[in-house]
Parts: structure tokens; sequence; C-alpha cells
């Protein structure tokens, strides 16, 4: 997607809120973007061929040294581009996040029903004339030039990749070794590159401490992201997060497997304390199942309601200002009872390499509207005083403890023994596990 | 003695063997894979595409009913559309059995059943799509070694059309490659695709909605191969193969006129003099 690299530690930042009642749940917790290192966040807009694109990114760096580039499909104007507002990405990500739920088992002795249910180090530019005489000398066409909020952009276009390449190492943008055959092949595709920098005066006087996001608009009939150019960096794998908002349905990718992570599992209560390892380790689990090779579906959702709510659905000013032009940008505030307003949001987590992603990838909407959380959910035996023999109930919970341990080890591939030496069992007494043919571990 | 030759007779209709990696498809896709199909949409498209061949077979007072190609446009509609409503998916299968009998030129239908059922529901609805990600490469792997066995089985009777598609496809796809200068990576990644392979070996294949010569049928398949290739890589629009199926679909009157060839029947000696008469379902 991007030569962007952002140094940032992970942060775990566990969100608990008190809780309201939902039919699905107490809300708990969340497993945001911030579980993962270097992970991007882009939001995709698409209705037809009319795209906005906005590209979030955790860099934490010198923002002097911040760089961008992004092959895009079309020549972009000026009022193509625009400088979003972080919050509003931050506010998706909650929304959209997996999430940790809980029910308190009531009083076993009462009768009731219970409800279920590359960037890299950038000098500043040169001046425009001299930067303009120096491209046209090495075959790059700098087709417009523009400053949006803190960042200067150029849309780039280009004979050749090697007078680009080397126009954009002598101006600062720092371009991975083997670039030339994929910027090559995006010029072939008759695509543009859009570059960005920071404009370090621009952003003083906005007095901004963070890079905001950038945000594109164009029509194209290509539904896709590249991931190329990302991939180039010997760093590893790379975390991306993928919004998308459409009219009609689920997005999925069409030259890869979208895969549902596991969901709707009930627990152990001490997941309430481990919620981020709990979801990097699943998570871990089912990249590697799937072959490393899947683009995981983390939720699928109207964006009308939530139930139970990471965070409140977003209103249709903020939508708006992601690029949904579908809908009224009048600032009214959506209560979370307000019928469906025409949004439905996907959100796609890829972990991704040059060996496992050799292609970029290519979306397409569906007509699936079926809602889809990632939800995990404890649920806590009752520890009250009880007024009849309780003993009933409480072999009942340690069987459901039990459980539990096994769904959390299938889960994540944990140590079945380590998990159930952390659940407190019911009554204090904990349950002989159940005896393992002697061949369960001879091979590992 | 006579009787079991009769049987063994049958079963060297090819229409078999396909109907069961089909259906081990199906099942591997709903039980293991989450393909995203549901099953009572399996069972409405089974039961919605025998129930018309039959009203079909009545209308067209054929003398007999044969399930078989019914069933396999059911299982390649099965495989292939998705959709959340039950009524599409009884509509689809209607659809595709309907323009059999209905949409016919000189004793042949015109369209593929399951393709022409696939375009007309992507068209008139937003309910309806094609999964062509959704096939891991380990089914994808077991998938293509079903498809060559079924090559071998038939001797490549009539294979013409699947194996020039998938050579030509190809040779545009690492051309295409070639030219742009992209890792080989790229092109088998876009080949592994299991839509394609069920589009390839299920639909195209079809002898009866392709020419009746193995010139005509070979020129056919490089018609719809070129036609996919500029859907999917030069318009960026998905779900190329299948468009282009049903566009390239009137240019087969055309070839068959200019190359003569024998309407195919297939292998089933019992009801071959009888359905020559009415033409071919």
């Amino acid at each position: 997607m991007k030569i962007l690299i952002s140094t940032i530690a992970a942060l775990l930042t566990i969100v608990v809120t008190t809780s309201a009642q939902a039919f699905c749940g107490f809300y708990v917790a969340r497993a945001d973007t911030s579980l993962f290192n270097r992970a991007s966040q882009v939001v995709l807009v698409r209705d037809e061929n009319r795209t906005v694109i906005t590209m979030a990114n955790d860099f934490e760096g010198e923002v002097a040294d911040f760089a961008v580039v992004v092959p895009v499909p079309t020549m972009i104007e000026r009022e193509q581009i625009n400088v979003g507002d972080r919050a509003i990405v931050q506010h998706l990500d909650a929304y959209t996040s997996p999430r940790l739920v809980e029910y308190h088992d009531p009083d076993p002795c009462l009768r009731y029903d219970r409800m279920e249910m590359s960037q890299d180090s950038a000098a500043l530019p040169s001046t425009g004339a001299a930067m303009k005489r120096a491209a046209r000398s090495q075959g790059v066409t700098i087709e417009a030039s523009y400053t949006v909020g803190e960042y200067d952009i150029l849309i780039l276009s280009a004979s050749q990749s090697d007078g680009l390449i080397r126009w954009l190492n002598d101006n600062g943008y720092r371009i991975p070794r083997g670039a030339k055959r994929v910027v090559d092949s995006y010029l072939k595709q008759d695509m543009r590159f859009f570059v960005a920098k920071v404009n370090l005066e621009e952003q003083s006087k906005l007095g901004y401490q963070y890079l905001r996001p950038l945000q594109v608009a164009y029509e194209s009939n290509k539904f896709m992201l590249p991931i190329r150019l990302g991939t180039l960096n010997a760093r590893g794998k790379q975390e991306l997060y993928v919004y998308a908002l459409t009219r009609t349905g689920r997005v999925e990718t069409t030259n890869y497997r979208t895969v549902k992570l596991p969901t709707n599992t009930e627990v152990p209560e001490f997941v309430q304390g481990e919620f981020a390892d709990f979801y990097r380790a699943m998570f871990d689990k089912q990249t590697r199942a799937e072959n490393e090779r899947a683009v995981f579906l983390e939720y699928a959702w109207d964006m009308a309601w939530c139930d139970p709510c990471a965070a409140d659905p977003l209103s249709a000013k903020e939508l708006r200002q992601l690029g949904v032009f579908w809908v009224g940008g009048n600032g009214k505030q959506v209560s979370k009872i307000a019928p469906a307003q025409n949004v439905f949001v996907t959100r796609l987590h890829v972990r991704y390499d040059r060996e496992h992603f050799p292609e970029d990838l290519v979306f397409q909407e569906t007509g699936d509207r079926q809602n889809y959380q990632g939800r995990y959910v404890i649920r806590h035996p009752w520890k009250g005083e009880t007024s009849c023999d309780a003993t009933q109930y409480q072999a009942s919970v340690r069987d459901r403890q039990q459980r539990e341990a096994q769904q959390l080890a299938n889960l994540t591939g944990w140590d079945i023994d380590d998990i159930r030496a952390k659940i407190q069992f019911a009554g204090g007494e904990r349950p002989l596990p159940k005896k393992e043919p002697w061949w369960k571990r001879l091979w590992g | 003695m006579k009787a079991i030759s009769r049987q063994l007779d049958r079963l060297k209709d090819p229409r078999y063997y396909q109907i069961g990696v089909l259906t081990s498809l199906v099942c591997f896709g709903v039980g293991a894979l989450d393909f995203g199909i549901h099953w009572q949409n399996a069972l409405t498209i089974v039961a919605t595409a025998l129930a018309v061949q039959f009203l079909g077979t009545l209308y067209a007072q054929l003398p007999r009913f044969d399930p078989l190609s019914p069933l396999i446009t059911a299982l390649s509609l099965t495989l292939l559309l998705r959709t959340d409503e039950v009524a599409l998916a009884a509509a689809a299968a209607a659809i595709a059995i309907g323009s059999k009998f209905l949409v016919r030129f000189r004793g042949k239908h015109v369209f593929n059943p399951a393709n022409m059922a696939l375009v007309t529901l992507m068209l008139a609805t937003d309910q309806a799509w094609v999964s062509s990600g959704q096939w891991g490469s380990a089914a994808i792997g077991a998938f293509t070694l079903a498809c060559l066995g079924f090559l071998v089985l038939t001797r490549a009777r009539r294979a013409e059309t699947t194996i020039a598609f998938l050579l030509i496809y190809a040779s545009l796809l690492f051309g295409r490659a070639a030219w742009l200068g992209d890792p080989l990576a790229i092109p088998l990644h876009q080949m592994q695709n299991g839509a394609l392979l069920i589009f390839a070996f299920f639909m195209i294949s079809d002898p009866k909605t392709t020419p009746n010569s193995a010139a005509g049928r070979v020129l056919f398949a490089a018609v719809v191969a070129t036609i996919a290739f500029v859907i999917q890589f030069i318009y960026y629009e998905p779900n190329g193969p299948i468009l282009a199926l049903i566009v390239s679909a009137p240019t087969v009157p055309l070839i068959d006129m200019l190359m003569r060839g024998r309407i195919y029947q297939w292998a089933r000696p019992d009801a071959r003099a009888e359905n020559q008469i009415k033409g071919v379902y």
C-alpha cells in the first residue's frame, strides 16, 4: 500500500466502560487496531465506480521523515484531496472492533428465564520550477502539485520507472530496492503516483501533534488496494485494516479467500484481563490455519446500529467526512435506534507479505447484508449467597468451565493445563482433567 | 447379462462423473470450507431445476425425463451463485432450465443454462453475486486433480473447449505478466481460482451450447477467453469469464453455419434415437 514504516510500540489499550444492558451481552472490552504493530488503516468508500480512500497511519517518528507513495488509477485534481480527521478513523476502529462481552449467572435458587440468545528521511522539496525541470529531464511529469493541510502532494506520471525512481530518490523519497519492476508494472497499467510529504511550515501553523489521514476521491472501475510496493520492505509481515463503507452489502476480496474469524465462543473469565493476548493468539492461529493467505472478516454490519456496541455508530456527519457521499451532510446525530441509513460497514484484517500475497488486493461488493461481529463471551458464575442446595448448579458451572477451557485452547493454541490452572472452578473444586489417551501427546 | 452391460454403458456418460465431482465439491464447500453456500439454497436450486426440467419435458413433449443435465446445472449454480434470498436461488434455477426450453435456435439452446441464470440475476438485482476468491489453495489443488481425472476418464472427448479456453486464457495472463514485468507468482495466483476452474470444466465445456465441430469449439473458446481477459484486465470488472460466455453465445450458431459438425448426443444408446427427433435438451 505505501512505503511507510511506523515504529510505534504496540499499546495494549483495553477500554473498559461502564456496561449497559444489551441483548447480546454486556460489552466489556475490544480488540482494536492498536493491538498490532505497524498497522495501516484504510477506509474505502465505494459505490458504483466512485471511490473515496482515507489512509491513516500510526507513524510516530519525526514528521520531517514521513513520506508516502501511493499508486492511484487516475489523475487527481486539488479538490479530490482532503486531509481528514484522525478521530473519525479511530471511532470507526472502535465501532468495528472484535469485542468481549459478559453475562452474569443469576442466583441459581431463583427461577426465571434467562435471556440468551517508506517512508523515510525526506528532505524538503526544492523550489517548484527547478523541481519540474529536473523531473522532465528524467522523463517524469509532475502532473500537479498541491499543498493540502500539512501535506505537500505531487501527482506524478512517468514514461519509465528508472527516471521516476531516480527522481523520487533525489527528492528524498527513499524507494526500496526491487521497486523498479513494481513501479514499471503500475506505470504500464496507466497508474499515476500520489506522493506526499509533510510541509513543516504548514504543520507548525496548524499545530497538530500527529499526522492527519490523507483522503483522495476518484472514479475508477478498479476496486483494489495496491499493496505490492509495501511488500518490498524486507521488514516481515505487515498488518492492514480495511474498512469498506458501501451501500449494498459486505465487501470481500476476489483474488484471496475472505474468512470469517471464529465468533460467539464462550471463553473463561480470566480472558477479561488478557483480552489483547487472547485476540493476538487467536489471530495468529487462524492466520496459520489458512496458510497465511487469507483476508479475515472482523465485522460486517449495518451502520445504523450495533449490539453490543463497542462504540456508538458513526453519525451521518462523520460518515460524510469519510467520504460517504450518499448520506446527507446536515450534521444530524444518528441515534442507536434510528433506521438503517444505507451504509454497510465491512472490516477486513490482513497480515501480508510478498510471498503469500503476490498480487494487489482486489475487492467486490456483495449483496450480503447479514450481520457478523467478532464476539467472545464470558459467563460469571453466581457468587452471592444461595438459599438452597447449589451442588447441582456448581457441577454444571464446572462442566461449563471445562468446556470454556477447551474452547480457548482450540482458538488460541494455548496449553490446556495452563488455562485450567488459571480458572477458578466453581465451589473451589478443581475437576480432574479428562484422562487423555496415551497417544495424544506422543508426537506433540 | 444384457441388463448389466446396458447399465455399464450408461456409466460411460461423462455426466455421472461430473455429478460426482460437483456433489463432493458442494459437500466440501458447505461442510468444511465455509464457502458461504447455504444448504437451503443448495436444496432449493436442485429441487427447482428438476421440477422445471420435468415441466419442460412435458411442454416439449420429450420421450423421457432426463435428470442428469439439470443436476449438473443445479450443482454448478450452487457452487457459483451466492445470495441470502432463497427465492433468488429458486429463480436462478428456473431461469437456467427454463432458458433451455425457451431460447432455442436450429434445434439447440443458445445460452448455457447456469451462465444465463447467473448473469440475469447479477444484472437484475444486487442481491446475487459470485464469490470467486473463496477457495483455499488446498481445495483448488484437489479440485484441479478431479477435473484432470475427468479429462483422462472421458479420454478428452469434446474437451477441446475446456483445454483451449484454459490454454488461451493462461497465455493471455502470462503474456500480460511478461509485458508488465510482473513475477510469475502473479499469473499463477490468478489461475488458481476456483470459479475459473468450475467455469472451464463445467460451464464452457457444455457440448450442447458450443459449436458442433472441433475447430469451431476451439475458435469459440478463443473468443470467450479473449473477451474474458478484456473484461477482467482492461475494464477491471469482476467475473470476466462468466460475462464473456454470455456475450459470445450468439456466435455459436454463426460458427456452426461456417463450420459443419455433428450435434452432440450424451452417451445413452436407449434415448438417443428418440431424442434426436425433437432436438436436444
